[in-house]
């Protein structure tokens, strides 16, 4: 116990001194993640505002053979822009961006219109283009209706009924809560959380390993009459208590972005205050131990500080697969599947997100399953600790 | 004192210790002279217990190393052949952290590192973070931090590697007034003049065995030769390379 708390002491003490380690664990680690997400939903959320306040704007050729659609478009306040172009004037000129979506009324158009036949009409945009494809959606919309109003006069004047036409009628209608509207803009919180607790203690599981053995301390260190699982112990004390602290920081962090992020503008609402961050720190404590235990083993193996660093960046990985996986299949918190953690600490934390109530159960068999999983890795890290090959 | 009692270690097909036996006694300077790759790090591996011995025993004060471990190295200073020190922590933190891991309590560290800071002219230092340190302040911080707790018992692996002319006769000093203070002191080397010129005993190793274990006179004297070098080199045979 005493060596446990000794080595503790010391390696907190060594790594509040790097700065590599401080830049990393208190400062890179938790920042990162909310930042960066919330420059991410503020750009989501000002483009999603700003579609449907601005006019579209579309440039129109040949208008002057369909009055009737030109009038249609002014009336539901599109902004038009008269031209004249062909048809490889048109395509040329959504390519070089000159016009973003261009409508081509091709002089056919008039006659067809008038014998009632299918009248065409050209619309361009370019596909690939995530900002030109919504305009072409919405011009799209307008030109729908259009046809069906139409359509439903057409009927009507010989005598028909238009709502013949409308066999089915659908009536949408959104259980989505706003909260739950915003889980989906907010589904990767989750990541960086996790991502942000593994780097807090990423330096440190890697100095006190690989470092140590790198600057030729280890040897030393092992020849001491204390047991050789204190040693680990402590150091995986240590890495635990920075991922810890990157933890709250990213924790606070976020609370702080989300008071500036303007989510309720587009009907959602987040529910990440004060409270939702300490549950956030309840669920994902359990973690940090398996988090520090497994970067230690897999550093324990490697010889050098570099070598170190390139088998850890795969093991920030190992959290997202659940992850992943979880998005892929669109799971739901099920009881099930909190034996599988980070997979559990995601789905827990997506479900505080969305005020949905969570099962003290569940909470709690994610958490035994997380530090069954710590133990098990401590155990292989002590042994190996104990192993001759450990001198390298 | 050390006894290595017959000991053996192979790492694969490599034979790097076999039957090695010797002692090493307490007043003396015991030298371990042998090539590089010759076996001496690891004998001295498991003398201090890091390694585990195919055959064979080691002791310090009689008490087995593999058997009780703490036990014997709390008898035990060691500076292996890679002494690095933490950087980000001053010479006295590298010091504490070693002494408390041996049990020490908070005064008799203060008191020991006090001793230690005189005897090996640490004062200019003692507080400064190890980073920058010359080799000559690294190997007197190694050094202290192996003999933090006071042992009896003090074995080196090749410590003179790397240093200067100044910090090697620093060293030298050193070792001597552990020697003097009554300590057994153990190292390795394969620079032949620094174990002439310090050693009470030598024990000559050469692909894992012990090829002479004598004082310096002795070996000269058995095998008949003018001067120290040539003795040597008749008792490694012409095969092992010693500079």
């Amino acid at each position: 116990m005493r060596t446990l708390f000794i080595v503790f002491a010391k390696e907190f003490l060594e790594n509040l001194r790097d700065r590599r380690t401080l830049l990393s664990a208190l400062l890179f680690g938790p920042l990162f993640g909310p930042i960066l997400f919330g420059l991410m939903v503020s750009r989501m959320l000002e483009q999603s505002v700003v579609e449907s306040d601005v006019p579209l704007r579309l440039t129109i050729s040949g208008s002057q053979h369909a009055p009737g659609l030109t009038q249609y478009l002014k009336a539901r306040g599109v902004k038009l822009t008269l031209s004249e172009l062909s048809e490889n004037e048109a395509r040329a000129a959504v390519r070089g961006g000159g016009s973003q979506v261009v409508l081509l009324v091709p002089e056919a158009y008039s006659r067809l219109f008038a014998a009632a036949q299918p009248a065409p009409i050209l619309l361009f945009a370019d596909s690939a283009d995530s900002q030109t494809r919504k305009i072409a959606d919405r011009a799209r919309g307008i030109l729908g209706a259009y046809g069906s109003t139409i359509a439903q006069l057409r009927l009507q004047m010989r005598g028909v009924s238009p709502l013949l036409s409308l066999p089915v009628a659908v009536n949408e209608v959104d259980v989505a809560t706003p909260t739950g509207r915003a889980v989906v803009v907010l589904g990767f919180m989750t990541y960086f959380v996790l991502f942000a607790l593994l780097m807090g203690g990423l330096y440190l599981a890697i100095d006190s390993t690989a470092g140590e053995r790198e600057r030729g301390s280890l040897e030393a260190l092992l020849s001491l009459p204390v047991a050789r699982a204190a040693l680990v112990g402590g150091k995986i004390l240590a890495t635990c208590a920075y991922m810890c602290i990157s933890l709250g920081l990213s924790l606070t962090a976020f609370v702080c972005v989300f008071r500036f992020v303007p989510l309720e503008r587009i009907g959602m609402s987040a529910n990440i205050g004060l409270h939702t961050a300490l549950i956030f720190f309840a669920i994902c404590l359990p973690f940090v131990p398996l988090g520090a235990t497994l970067m230690t083993l897999v550093a324990s193996f490697t010889r050098t500080y570099r070598e170190a660093q390139t088998y850890l960046t795969s093991v920030l990985l190992v959290p997202t697969l659940p992850i992943a996986f979880a998005s892929i299949y669109s799971l739901k918190t099920k009881s099930s599947l909190m034996f599988i953690p980070s997979l559990s600490q995601h789905l827990l934390m997506t479900s505080v997100l969305k005020d949905e109530p969570i099962l003290l159960r569940d909470v709690l068999v994610s958490a035994a399953a997380s530090l069954g999983v710590a133990l098990l890795l401590f155990v292989l890290t002590a042994r190996h600790w104990r192993r001759e090959t450990m001198l390298g | 004192m050390i006894e290595a009692m017959a000991l053996s270690k192979r790492f694969g097909s490599i034979e790097a210790a076999k039957d090695v036996s010797f002692v090493a006694r307490d007043g003396e300077i015991t030298g371990l002279l042998g090539a590089n790759g010759a076996g001496k790090s690891t004998c001295l591996r498991m003398l201090y217990g890091v390694l585990t011995p195919d055959g064979g025993k080691a002791c310090i004060d009689g008490i087995d190393i593999r058997g009780e471990t703490s036990k014997a190295r709390a008898h035990l200073g060691v500076l292996p052949h890679a002494a690095g020190l933490y950087n980000n922590l001053t010479a006295r933190e590298n010091i504490h952290y070693f002494g408390s891991l041996h049990g020490m309590t908070a005064q008799r560290l203060r008191s020991r590192t006090a001793e230690l800071s005189l005897a090996l002219g640490m004062e200019a230092f003692i507080e400064r973070r190890a980073k920058g340190f010359s080799q000559g302040q690294r190997i007197k911080v190694a050094l202290a931090r192996a003999l933090v707790h006071d042992p009896g018992n003090v074995v080196l692996d090749e410590p003179t590697n790397g240093l200067d002319v100044m910090a090697i006769r620093n060293l030298r000093e050193m070792l001597l007034a552990l020697k003097d203070q009554g300590r057994c002191v153990l190292f390795s080397s394969h620079v032949m003049q620094e174990v002439a010129a310090l050693c009470d005993r030598v024990v000559i190793i050469g692909r894992g065995r012990v090829l002479a274990d004598a004082t310096v006179r002795e070996i000269r004297e058995r095998s008949g030769a003018a001067t120290l070098e040539e003795a040597f080199l008749q008792v490694l045979g012409d095969t092992e390379g010693v500079s």
